[in-house]
């Protein structure tokens, strides 16, 4: 049963998807919960997978019952298994806070906007859970469209930022399939697995070489890798807040999972390191965009602004742990994706939050918000020690791994700019958290007592429940960590590390 | 030297084709006209594909003429890859030219957005105006 679970992930939010207009047009109430029980769906399925792949191993599935390479082959191993399930935890999440936030951000397009992010979820997942090389441009079409749809109902500005990020988005995606022609010219075939066997005899081809090239750039926009970011801040900060709550943990960490898919699936790792120094490369612009992010979401004075250069950082410390090309740097990378879906996705749906209590996100408007919404900023305060990376939470394992990883392969560099980065990272969450809890109000002293009387003004249980499940699953993935490497990501680093 | 040009001359018409629309995607400062760049660079890929499931030689399209190729009798025709096309390229391209256009209907239905709210797709309008308002 398990294999078809492989398609149905698929399957059933894309057919699903193309219901939710049925339904709007039936009763409108009716296409959140319908959303919310679809994506349970995915979740049971990548929960089964995964399960399956730590029983027996890695296993396959082929479309339609056609046998590689000829057909589609869905194969799964533990990096695909540990990713989806990373999604279809994240979009679940997300669907049930996305109720209030909808209705009082768009209330007139709430079918067009639950059939984009089923089909959004859907491309998400496919990126993820497919073996054939056409098959991940597809899907990443498939979300990246739905993305910039969605993302363009924002707020004022949002249509420019989207227009951009179609642009580059669109750029990347063509480099990652002229790669892909390259590597069909050479090896005649398009399944990852087929074409990893193919390829080592021509490695010192320039056509493998132009097609590692083009692949590499193209996800790297897609990534938002530091040179190639300029679209993501202002489009992720002027997205509605549930879509900037979905895309922001997990479009650029899907597009990270397909760097880590080609450089070490498809390419041997020997090609990146030693063939061509890619890695070397990507260590250095990771270090930068670590440090520059940091810098940029320091001087914002928008709360998701600062959030969406947080995200350009973070993305900085995944790419460093796959150039690292080591074990622990390695680990650190894979354990990052979870942590930033759950970190990020906890920061941003806080500051959807307040959007919706206060109607803005500047930083100067926080004051008295420990007092009024409690539960909501003490969710943003676990986000933060986990951005900062202090112990219980998961940023702190990750980071671990990925300066043990910086120490094995003797670069003290990026020992500093790790270190460095977490300071700064003090500096822009603490001056949020210094705003929200310290600064009071001017109080009123014509009234006769002299203490103010604060209302708990907290947002509706469906937008709480969700951020406080984030919050927790910050904490659990901390405590667990030891638990999911042994588990899970230790049979994910390639043999030769 | 000029052999060598003309014996590969898909890759250069695609290559040229991909700086033009890179260099209007970059460089032209109208909306429309950066969109139009993103239509040629993704035609220039398009391209690229189809010129490389083609064989010199005769090869003809792969239609499949069930029996009355089989020589002597086996059931199956015995196919002579030599002389016919690669289609999988192609068919990859239908795909490929679906998404293209959709990326162009998106493009456009948000190019309508910004022009509702700038009244104008001149890049450097739009940045000014962006300035003024402070976002």
């Amino acid at each position: 049963m398990a294999t078809q679970f492989a398609a149905l992930v698929i399957v059933i939010p894309l057919i699903a998807a193309l219901f939710v207009p049925v339904i709007g047009w039936w009763k409108k109430g009716l296409c959140h919960p319908w959303v919310v029980a679809v994506l349970v769906v995915p979740l049971i399925a990548s929960l089964s997978i995964l399960n399956r792949v730590i029983e027996s191993g890695p296993f396959s599935y082929y479309l339609g019952g056609w046998a590689p390479p000829w057909g589609i082959e869905y194969a799964i191993d533990y990096l695909n298994a540990f990713v989806l399930v990373i999604i279809s935890v994240i979009s679940l999440i997300v669907s049930i806070y996305s109720k209030k936030s909808v209705e009082k951000e768009m209330p007139e397009k709430v079918v067009p906007f639950y059939t984009l992010f089923l089909l959004l979820v859907t491309g998400l997942l496919g990126i993820v859970v497919t073996g054939d090389l056409f098959n991940v441009f597809v899907f990443l079409e498939i979300a990246a469209l739905s993305c910039y749809a969605l993302m363009a109902i924002g707020r004022d500005g949002a249509p420019f930022a989207t227009f951009r990020y179609i642009i580059m988005g669109t750029i990347g995606a063509s480099f990652y399939l002229l790669g892909v022609g390259y590597l069909y010219i050479i090896t005649g075939s398009l399944n990852m697995l087929d074409v990893a066997q193919r390829l080592p005899e021509f490695y010192h081809s320039r056509v493998v070489l132009t097609a590692g090239v083009f692949m590499i750039v193209g996800i790297g926009l897609k990534m938002a890798l530091y040179p190639l970011h300029a679209w993501a801040p202002n489009a992720y900060a002027d997205a509605p807040s549930t879509v900037s709550g979905l895309v922001a943990p997990l479009m650029t960490k899907v597009a990270a999972y397909m760097m880590i898919r080609i450089m070490f699936t498809v390419f041997k790792p020997v090609f990146f390191i030693e063939i061509i120094p890619v890695t070397t490369i990507l260590t250095w612009m990771a270090a930068v965009a670590v440090i520059v992010g940091s810098i940029y979401a320091i001087a914002q004075n928008d709360l998701k602004k600062m959030l969406s250069y947080s995200v350009v950082a973070q993305i900085g410390y995944i790419a460093l742990g796959i150039g690292l090309a080591n074990r622990s740097g390695l680990t650190g990378a894979v354990l990052h994706i979870l942590n930033e879906a759950f970190t990020k996705g906890c920061v941003f749906l806080v500051a959807g939050a307040i959007i919706y209590k206060t109607g803005s996100c500047n930083i100067t408007g926080f004051k008295d918000l420990y007092r009024k919404m409690p539960f909501t900023m003490t969710a943003f305060l676990i986000g933060a020690f986990s951005m900062v990376g202090i112990p219980p939470t998961c940023g702190f394992f990750s980071k671990m791994y990925l300066i043990i990883g910086s120490i094995d392969a003797k670069q003290w560099v990026f020992v500093a700019v790790l270190l460095t980065s977490s300071i700064l990272n003090v500096i822009y969450f603490f001056r949020v958290i210094k705003i929200a809890a310290f600064e009071d109000v001017i109080p009123d002293y014509s009234r006769t007592s002299p203490y103010i009387t604060y209302r708990l003004d907290e947002v509706p249980i469906s937008m709480l429940i969700p951020i406080l499940i984030m919050a927790a699953g910050i904490l659990v993935c901390g405590i667990f960590s030891p638990e999911i490497i042994n588990t899970v990501i230790q049979h994910i680093i390639p043999a030769s590390f | 030297m000029l052999e060598y040009i003309v014996s590969k001359y898909n890759f250069w018409v695609y290559v040229i084709l991909l700086l033009i629309g890179l260099y209007a995607m970059v460089g032209k400062k109208n909306l429309v006209k950066k969109l139009i760049g993103m239509n040629i660079f993704q035609s220039a890929v398009i391209l690229f594909y189809v010129s490389i499931g083609v064989k010199k030689g005769g090869a003809t399209v792969p239609i499949f003429l069930g029996n009355a190729h089989a020589a002597h009798g086996h059931g199956n025709a015995i196919i002579d890859v030599a002389s016919y096309i690669n289609p999988l390229p192609h068919v990859l391209m239908l795909t490929a030219i679906v998404v293209s256009i959709a990326t162009t209907g998106v493009a456009l239905a948000v190019l309508i957005l910004i022009f509702r709210r700038y009244k104008t797709l001149e890049l450097d309008e739009i940045i000014k105006i962006r300035k003024d308002t402070g976002v």
